[in-house]
């Protein structure tokens, strides 16, 4: 691959990851992840 | 200082990344607003001094909420990482990573870059992104329709060492209800660590969902190493000093690489290049 379209790719998947935080948030997910975040997950550590 | 510059980097993102100190003298988490980001690395975000939350526990944590849909949020995340640094991530950033790193410095007999089946057994990681990670949290679902964190369950070891261990240790409560899981956890983290006295990054090579993603990403991340062929006598140096075990003369760019750097001071013509160097160099030229 030459590596002109290796930094073509790289700045697609750059953009690409830009929409899909965009989406993320336009969706709620932050919220989501916040609220599994700042409590202790159980699972996670291993208790339960 | 110049020869452990990445164990000092290393170490320094690690202290960023988990400076919530009150969690670690009380025996509880974070519960800021950092935490509606993600880590570039393993970082259970029930670490206690964790500020940011686990890419990969918050990718299960929304397939668990919304049934069979991946997390936009997050892929997010993980494919902006990837475009940009690759498995850079795992040599430079990665908690878990910086501990099996020092425990590979631990001078002992019989020190093997690989474990027998290598080959093979380097698949296992993109096994467990897809069973553990995406597809049983989002299958296997209780009456509520709520799935489990399977991965972060049964397998996390880096949520073991920088989360439960911690946890239990610094809270009475938590202590009270460890369980069978936690031993299964326990056991697995003591066998990982233990292998990774021997064994350069057991986990990372087979095990770690996140750095099997982040390899997709390696041959066109922004972060890349280049071969000067007019210089590469393809004597093999590279290959001898990288621990990961790459033709680096061959694959530069191998979905293996985790950037360490090695194979760049271990060749002796210099033919070996990052982007980044690429750029300064370049950037020398014309001033």
């Amino acid at each position: 691959m030459s590596e002109h379209k290796r930094n073509l790719l790289c700045i697609s998947a750059l953009m690409m990851a830009a929409a899909l935080i965009f989406t993320g948030i336009i969706i709620g997910e932050p919220s989501v992840i916040f609220a599994k975040a700042v409590r202790i997950c159980m699972e996670c550590v291993g208790i339960g | 200082m110049r020869k452990n510059i990445r164990l000092w980097f290393q170490a320094a993102f690690f202290a960023l990344t988990n400076g919530y100190v009150t969690g670690f003298t009380q025996g509880k988490i974070y519960t800021g607003k950092a935490k509606y980001l993600c880590a570039p690395g393993l970082n259970c975000y029930s670490c206690p001094g964790a500020l940011m939350s686990c890419p990969i526990g918050s990718l299960q944590a929304v397939l668990d909420g919304r049934g069979f849909a991946l997390s936009c949020y997050v892929f997010g995340f993980l494919m902006a990482f990837g475009a940009l640094f690759g498995r850079f991530i795992c040599g430079w950033m990665c908690p878990f990573g910086l501990v099996q790193d020092l425990l590979y410095r631990i001078p002992v007999r019989h020190k093997h870059k690989n474990l027998p089946g290598h080959r093979y057994l380097k698949n296992i990681k993109y096994v467990i992104l897809a069973l553990f990670v995406i597809l049983l949290p989002s299958v296997i679902v209780n009456a509520a329709g709520v799935g489990s964190p399977w991965f972060c369950e049964w397998i996390c070891p880096s949520g073991t060492l920088l989360g439960g261990i911690p946890l239990v240790l610094l809270n009475s409560g938590l202590r009270n209800a460890v369980g069978f899981r936690f031993a299964w956890k326990t056991g697995l983290l003591t066998a990982i660590l233990l292998f990774a006295v021997f064994y350069y990054r057991p986990f990372c090579k087979y095990l770690c969902p996140l750095g099997g993603f982040y390899g997709f990403f390696n041959p066109i991340a922004a972060y890349r190493f280049h071969i000067d062929q007019d210089s590469c006598t393809k004597c093999g140096a590279c290959q001898r000093s990288c621990k990961m075990d790459i033709r680096v003369f061959e694959q530069p760019n191998s979905m293996e690489c985790i950037r360490c750097g090695d194979c760049m001071r271990a060749c002796p013509h210099h033919a070996i290049h990052s982007t980044a160097e690429r750029i300064i160099r370049q950037e020398d030229g014309k001033s």
